[in-house]
């Protein structure tokens, strides 16, 4: 299986994400922002950083790179995408996921290891978890606070496309989303980065439980 | 202006001025005089603190890279190399906090980046002034805000570090940079320019009049006035860090480059007449090449101007379209603007005509002064500590409550939550231990990085704090399970020039250098920080150490955290000169900074710091802490909170720490320090063998871990949750929050 990872200037969990891949047993493939081309990838990472430098705000340039075209027809397709941190705000200024990343209401930045439930495990990146399954992620941001109108909030819940909820909420996000899907359920946005929690070496290979997730997904 | 009021604003003595004479043998132009100003300022030509730096051993069986290239290098096993180096941002960080922190962090960076190596861990060592004062918070919260705005941008994850509070800070803040880099060993690039006709082509933003005169700036104490020189200040921008960062590992990747070096300091004045001196060679600049970002700029305004991300490097003139064409690939500015000549010269050209021409030798080589070293007489008042005239604290719950909660003592979380300290993904133990621990994907290696630094110590005694700084460092990496190699220091003094700096500077340097020498842990770059005064007079004397160590595996290491009720915990080298002399407990109860220290035996430290390495390595011990301020009972406590168990100290040996390292005082047996170097802990089925390793050193199992209570003898008895209340506190938090105790 090959997974993409996109790069846009200023992305900078990019190479964790292709180790990330690595160790998966998939096979990793650079996306460059400048190029429309996914290169054939089976699945597409949009890993975190600060693409263009947050200027403006997170995700609002990377939005228009070349790269972003072909990624919006793989979502169409139902091709599956995992936006994390940086990549949820860039998905949703994209209108591929609905809402909006604000400041965190603590208005500090906020690296620290946080408790998720995964609340729905229809994804293609949940596929493996339980239902209800706690783990434990690190977040690193400083514009995860998760908004919607309360009509989208309502849709989201009632459509069990909130999939990661937070145990203690770190950013005053709505609902405590940690995470939430497409319509259609294989795209998906999450602030928490499994890819550091990913290697026995760093104390804890939880992430793996949602990014192995999408190989299941791609052998049924 | 006549030349006297000219050369004095630039910040050149009448002497040094008569010495650009008889160099050039002729008058220098105003373009001429500034590239003297700068490359002579203490800040790049070290005029002070050369002939002291010359007594640091610099050389080891590990020791790639020594001082003289941007960072220095060691070896770490594999074929892989560290590149690492710490720097001050201490006179920016005073008149722009948010700015002056985050350059600071962009600066160490480019450093790393200019030997060739990928950075990746940051470390930062902050002191300010008590925070009960308006103007020292604003400086605390903006100096983390920029480390962490910088440095979370960048991708560089910031991994560990100190934060200190002391009166002698307040308004001079020291705001020290520690970047470590890794590098396959094949792979290194030097700064020297080579090959008379290749191509100087400067790579990165575009350049502005952003921090002219910046490294004079830094090179005077901070007055009133210092305040009105905002615009020395550069401001950051680390997105075009970021693409600088992998442009250049890109360019090197390639081949592309004959040299490399960052611009720093006077911008590119300084960074081209090292890289022409050390090759022996000249650099002839085309200031009207140069991408400005601003018009109107003056030749000279060009040549110094010091805007942040920015590198130079030597390129053959074949290869410069591939170098140009990366360059746009990553977003940023790349222009040739120069060449290597053969006349060894700097020479500055505009419109056809040169408007400047020095010797790159003679910029490379600031006139050097030597002092006699006296010894000042504070030292007769502050030296004088009796006990007598300390009173003994009636509640000692209450003591250890207060200490817990001081900004010196208190959970460092409120901080580093604010840096990413995973990004990267190789951070294997989480900020708050006694050192960061790192892996190196793709093999078993890993290795640990601290920063210490003993200002208040070094104040009491500057030799013997000197030597207790790299002691610490080097019981600090042994504590995870790391074999220390080598050190980068950063010497924060007041000035030189003042018998009482120099006096601190020179022994400083001794007494570093002994422990240098004794622990095997060469000084491989540094960094020199003087004139670090306001009108209330000088900072402490705080040389700063950044050490790096290796561990074979790094799976193999240990946390200051109890792991595991009905653990044994065991202290090792106890019993000897537990002292209260500049201890924390002396400055937080009490409000004093008084006393000699005991000096450091630097044979027992390396015995015990050896052993404890061995104990992790071997597989026998998971859990150490080191004896640092507060003493034992401040580490048990640390110790206790970070693994959520409490402990229970045997009621015998309660009686033998105030009776014997207390000489028969509670305080100096509770909270004195230097006296036992390190704490561990094991499961009783090791204690047998554990027994065995230690018989040869002074050890003594004190406590047993569990419960929820902090419990010693009849003295102590707090629960947990209670002391994490004040150990777990916001240190930016409403100024009534973060009030300090006395």
């Amino acid at each position: 299986m090959k997974i993409g990872v996109t790069i846009f200037p200023g992305s900078n969990c990019d190479r964790d994400a292709l180790h990330a891949v690595e160790r998966m047993g998939a096979e990793p493939v650079e996306l460059w922002h400048g190029d429309a081309d996914l290169k054939g990838s089976d699945a597409v990472i949009v890993p975190g950083g600060f693409s263009y430098g947050d200027y403006l705000r997170p995700g609002a340039i990377a939005r228009f790179a070349n790269v972003m075209a072909p990624l919006e027809d793989f979502a169409r397709s139902g091709g599956p995408i995992l936006g994390v941190c940086n990549g949820f705000q860039v998905l949703t200024e994209a209108h591929l996921l609905p809402g909006a990343l604000l400041r965190n209401t603590g208005m500090r930045f906020v690296c620290r290891r946080v408790r998720v439930r995964v609340e729905s495990t229809e994804t293609l990146w949940t596929s493996s978890c339980e239902p209800g399954e706690e783990l434990t992620l690190p977040v690193a941001h400083n514009e995860g606070n998760y908004f919607a109108d309360p009509a989208t909030l309502a849709e989201l819940e009632a459509e069990d496309r909130v999939v990661l909820r937070y145990m203690e909420n770190p950013n005053g996000s709505a609902n405590n989303i940690a995470g939430i899907c497409s319509e259609g359920k294989n795209v998906v946005g999450i602030m928490p980065h499994p890819e550091r929690v990913s290697d026995p070496v760093l104390g804890s290979e939880e992430g793996m439980r949602i990014l192995r997730s999408v190989l299941a997904g791609a052998r049924v | 202006m006549n030349i006297q009021e000219t050369y004095s604003t630039l910040g050149l003595s009448d002497f040094e001025y008569d010495r650009i004479l008889e160099l050039l043998g002729r008058a220098p132009n105003y373009l001429e005089l500034s590239l003297f100003s700068v490359m002579w300022s203490e800040h790049c030509g070290y005029k002070y603190s050369r002939p002291l730096l010359r007594r640091f051993p610099n050389s080891g069986p590990n020791v790639l890279q020594g001082p003289g290239e941007n960072a220095g290098v060691v070896e770490v096993g594999d074929g892989w190399a560290l590149a690492f180096k710490v720097e001050s941002h201490n006179h920016p960080s005073a008149v722009e906090p948010y700015e002056g922190a985050a350059t600071g962090v962009g600066g160490i960076i480019r450093d790393i980046l200019a030997m060739g190596a990928r950075p990746v861990a940051l470390l930062d060592s902050l002191r300010f002034g008590l925070l009960d004062e308006g103007r020292n918070r604003y400086l605390f919260r903006e100096v983390v805000r920029g480390i962490g705005g910088y440095g979370n941008a960048v991708g560089v994850p910031t991994v560990g570090g100190e934060v200190e509070f002391a009166p002698p800070y307040s308004g001079n803040p020291l705001v020290n940079a520690m970047c470590v880099g890794l590098i396959r060993t094949e792979n290194l690039v030097r700064s020297r320019a080579t090959g008379e006709g290749n191509l100087v082509v400067l790579l990165g933003s575009k350049t502005g009049r952003d921090g002219i005169h910046g490294a004079t700036f830094a090179s005077d104490e901070l007055t009133e006035e210092s305040e009105s020189k905002r615009s020395n200040v550069q401001v950051g921008d680390p997105f075009a860090e970021k693409m600088l960062i992998e442009c250049c590992l890109k360019l090197l990747e390639e081949g592309l480059l004959v040299s490399l070096q960052d611009l720093g300091a006077a911008g590119i004045t300084s960074s081209a007449s090292e890289m022409a001196a050390k090759g022996g060679v000249g650099i002839e600049i085309e200031a009207d090449r140069v991408p400005l970002r601003e018009s109107g700029m003056e030749p000279y305004e060009v040549v110094i101007s010091e805007s942040q991300e920015r590198m130079l490097a030597v390129v053959e003139p074949d290869k410069a379209d591939r170098v140009l064409d990366l360059a746009a690939r990553y977003e940023l500015v790349g222009a040739i603007i120069g060449r290597v000549a053969g006349h060894g010269e700097l020479r500055v050209k505009s419109g056809g005509e040169i408007v400047g021409s020095v010797p790159a030798e003679h910029l490379a080589e600031a006139p050097v002064y030597e002092r006699d070293v006296v010894r000042p007489s504070y030292f007769d008042e502050v030296q004088d500590l009796d006990l007598a005239n300390i009173l003994e604290p009636g509640d000692y719950n209450e003591v250890l409550l207060q200490m817990l909660a001081h900004p010196n003592l208190c959970s460092r979380r409120s901080i580093f939550e604010q840096y990413d300290h995973e990004v990267g993904a190789d951070t294997v133990v989480l900020p708050g231990a006694d050192a960061a621990l790192m892996r190196i994907k793709g093999t078993k290696l890993g290795y640990a990085i601290t920063t210490d630094g003993r200002g208040r110590h070094c104040y009491l005694d500057p030799r013997s704090g000197g030597a207790a700084t790299v002691a610490e460092a080097y019981r600090n990496l042994s504590c995870v399970g790391a074999r220390p190699v080598a050190i980068t220091n950063c010497l924060n003094f007041g000035s030189p020039e003042k018998p009482e700096g120099y006096y601190q500077l020179a022994e400083c340097i001794e007494g570093m250098a002994e422990a240098c020498e004794a622990l095997g842990t060469p000084v491989v770059s540094g960094n020199v920080s003087l004139y670090n005064e306001t009108e209330k007079g000088s900072v402490y004397p705080t040389p700063v150490v950044g050490m790096v160590g290796v561990l074979e595996d790094v799976s193999r290491h240990a946390t200051p955290a109890f792991k595991r009720e009905g653990d044994i915990v065991v202290a090792i080298g106890k019993g000897w000169r537990t002292s209260l002399a500049g201890s924390e407990y002396l400055e937080i109860v009490h409000g004093k900074a008084a006393g000699r220290p005991p000096e450091t035996d630097l044979a027992a430290e390396k015995e015990y710091s050896d052993l404890v390495r061995r104990l992790i390595a071997d597989g026998l011990v998971d859990t150490a802490h080191d004896v640092s301020g507060g003493g034992e009972i401040v580490a048990l406590t640390e110790m206790a909170l970070a693994g959520g168990l409490g402990l229970h100290y045997e009621e015998v040996e309660a009686e033998l720490l105030i009776d014997g390292d207390g000489g028969g005082r509670v305080d100096v047996g509770l909270f004195g320090e230097n006296g036992i170097s390190f704490l561990i802990a094991v499961p009783e089925e090791k204690w047998d063998e554990l027994q065995r390793a230690l018989s040869d050193v002074p050890y003594d199992s004190i406590a047993c871990v569990g419960g929820d209570h902090i419990k010693i003898g009849d003295l102590i008895d707090v629960k947990l949750s209670e002391l994490r209340k004040s150990y777990e506190r916001d240190l930016f938090g409403a100024p009534g929050g973060a009030e300090v105790s006395h």
